[in-house]
């Protein structure tokens, strides 16, 4: 499962990710890291079973976590099914099913907007 | 045997027309064989869904109180052509707003008219005897137009160019977003839904034909502009009543860095008439060539660098030089059979008869390319070709001098073998007077990745590489990638000036 991690000024450079995997066992996999000066923004995947033990102890730490269950909005009224966004996507989000309609694998999402600017018909929104 | 057009057509009354789609038709030939075939089966049913630049529709909005010659008009400030009679106007699709740019273009208020929604049409005119008013701005719905009739110069390509770029950068384009490096593949068409792909030779398709277009029936023109049936890149002229469409089969689209373009859905039911029919419409997607050819290279003649068929651009993946690249597509295939079910209801509930071209297309029809009269400047015509350059082992200092005689601001950096292997300018210098590092000599301070050009190129090619970079000098170089010339912006700025806008 994914978590949005966010810390601020004073946290940033504390190696917070680190010493969570440290201290809980947990394996932790970085898919996205912003860190600027006032504030750092890091996408995580943590396995499941473990999702709650990370985010106490991230929270413990001062930081603020967040479950992200839908990375990628997708508006099925506005999309034709065309298919521009699969191959432009790293993660390989977006696929088709038997029916050529469109289905996402949204846990797979590092929310980097590639297929946002893809989508001929602005079907396709993402999380900041 | 031969079936005629009237038998059919009378089946289709009778409400005993078999029809079926053309992705159904070719195991159904390969099942009962070519003439129990055509005995069964009466109408194979197509279907495409895509981007269609060239769409577009007449307007005829009736007159004002006094009247006014609608001279310039916009609709939701998009600007469409109206060179015609006093009320008329071509909304084109691609049209951009002078407002919004490619967020809403011609697209977008074709699609808010069938979606139901209201258009602010503003009109100016300098005022004549017979038409006084000089401006006018209402508010309109496609219900309160006396005609809407969309006429599209070139729909439903029978086959079209897959697309990758093998430069470094991702580049934007109609063929959607293409990552560096030959990253993906993009492609667009049905295949072997494709209207003109179930008969390359214009045997049944032609003027006159009726066919779905933007959910509603409408014809065939005749042969689209720019059709190139000798070269298997075919293309129909289409028309029908705007007012009878719906947005499920006409949406206004945006490819990002490239504009405004249309979604349009065009069907063409084919009647079986014989075994040619019968034959061209049992089709595969296997046996439909395209080749992928790099849109990173800026001229005319793009390079094929695989052919493959759309079997393969389907399945997801491709293998280009021995490596896997993802495809996809940027029409919709789902929509695609949409239509060719829609027509099949029409078929079967006798609302929809077929009818036999009134005009043949030109199968041998070729397309052109321009013939430029005046040929594009290349680099070599406007290049400086006192280079003053400097060599990478040379101190600092040097290129300092060099710098401060003021010729130039860019000093490329050359290798013992006199090759180009840098770039350093006066900032590149004055940062090194700040800097704390030990820095010596030109090797140090130098910028290594140089964007460079060739006597050959076409100065807009060089002036876009200037732009993108946002840099003010390439050096030009020959094969031995040595520095024969510069081209700054003030060259390209005397010459564009004068002849060339861009
Ligand atoms: S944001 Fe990036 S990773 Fe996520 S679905 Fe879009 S392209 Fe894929
Ligand atoms: S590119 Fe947009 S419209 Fe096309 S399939 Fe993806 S989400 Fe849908």
């Amino acid at each position: 499962m994914k978590l949005q991690v966010s810390f601020s000024r004073k946290k940033v450079s504390e190696p917070i990710i680190a010493r969570v995997v440290r201290d809980t066992g947990v394996l932790i996999n970085v898919e996205r890291a912003r860190i600027e000066p006032s504030e750092g923004k890091v996408l995580i995947d943590v396995p499941d079973e473990s999702v709650k033990l990370v985010c106490e102890k991230m929270r413990a730490l001062g930081a603020t976590v967040e479950v992200l269950e839908h990375a990628v909005m997708h508006d099925e009224e506005e999309c034709v099914d065309c298919g521009a966004c699969i191959s432009v996507c790293p993660q390989e989000v977006f696929s088709f099913d038997e029916e050529w309609a469109l289905t996402l694998d949204q846990g797979r999402c590092v929310l980097c907007g590639r297929c946002v600017q893809a989508c001929p018909h602005g079907a396709l929104t993402v999380e900041k | 045997m031969e079936k005629s057009i009237e038998e059919i057509n009378t089946r289709i009354r009778d409400g005993n027309a078999r029809v079926v789609s053309a992705e159904e038709m070719p195991d159904i030939v390969a099942e009962l064989g070519e003439e129990e075939a055509l005995r069964e089966v009466d109408v194979v049913t197509t279907g495409t869904f895509g981007a269609m630049c060239s769409t577009g529709a007449f307007l005829n909005f009736g007159h004002a109180d006094p009247p006014i010659r609608m001279e310039r008009v916009w609709l939701n400030d998009v600007e469409a052509y109206s060179g015609l009679a006093a009320v008329d106007a071509y909304m084109g699709a691609a049209s951009e707003s002078t407002t919004q740019g490619n967020a809403y273009g011609g697209a977008h208020v074709i699609e808010d008219f069938v979606s139901g929604r209201p258009v602010e049409v503003r009109a100016i005119s300098k005022g004549t005897d017979c038409y006084p008013r000089r401006t006018v701005t209402t508010t309109l719905l496609l219900e309160d137009l006396n005609d809407a009739v969309m006429v599209n110069p070139r729909n439903s390509f029978q086959c079209y160019d897959a697309a990758t770029n093998m430069t470094e950068r991702v580049i934007h384009t109609y063929m959607g977003m293409l990552l560096p490096h030959t990253g993906n593949v993009s492609f667009s068409g049905a295949g072997a839904l494709s209207p003109l792909a179930n008969d390359p030779a214009y045997r049944v398709i032609g003027s006159g034909v009726p066919i779905f277009l933007g959910g509603t029936q409408g014809m065939v023109v005749g042969q689209g502009t720019q059709s190139s049936p000798a070269t298997g890149f075919a293309n129909l002229m289409t028309t029908g009543n705007l007012k009878e469409m719906s947005p499920e089969f006409l949406r206004a689209a945006t490819f990002t860095g490239y504009g405004v373009t249309m979604y349009v859905g065009v069907g063409v039911p084919i009647p079986v008439v014989d075994l040619d029919v019968v034959r061209s419409t049992a089709v595969r997607d296997e046996e439909i060539m395209t080749n992928i050819v790099d849109y990173g290279t800026p001229h005319r003649e793009r390079p094929a660098i695989a052919r493959v068929s759309y079997a393969d651009l389907k399945s997801g993946k491709v293998e280009i030089d021995g490596e896997e690249v993802r495809t996809s597509s940027l029409s919709s295939y789902r929509k695609a059979r949409e239509i060719a079910e829609t027509i099949r209801t029409w078929v079967e509930a006798g609302s929809m008869e077929l009818s036999l071209p009134t005009r043949r297309f030109n199968a041998a029809k070729r397309t052109r390319p321009m013939r430029e009269t005046k040929v594009v400047p290349r680099v070599r015509e406007i290049m400086d070709t006192k280079v003053v350059a400097v060599a990478e082992d040379e101190p600092i200092r040097t290129a300092a001098a060099k710098l401060l005689k003021g010729e130039t601001n860019h000093l490329p950096v050359l290798n013992g073998e006199g090759q180009l292997v840098g770039i350093v300018t006066t900032y590149d210098v004055t940062k090194a007077v700040g800097s704390t590092r030990e820095l010596t000599v030109v090797r140090d301070i130098m910028t290594r990745k140089v964007v460079r050009t060739t006597p050959e190129e076409a100065v807009d090619v060089a002036a876009q590489k200037l732009e993108r970079h946002n840099i003010s000098a390439l050096p030009v170089v020959d094969p031995a990638h040595r520095v024969i010339g510069m081209l700054s912006a003030i060259d390209l700025g005397k010459l564009l000036g004068g002849r060339w806008q861009l």
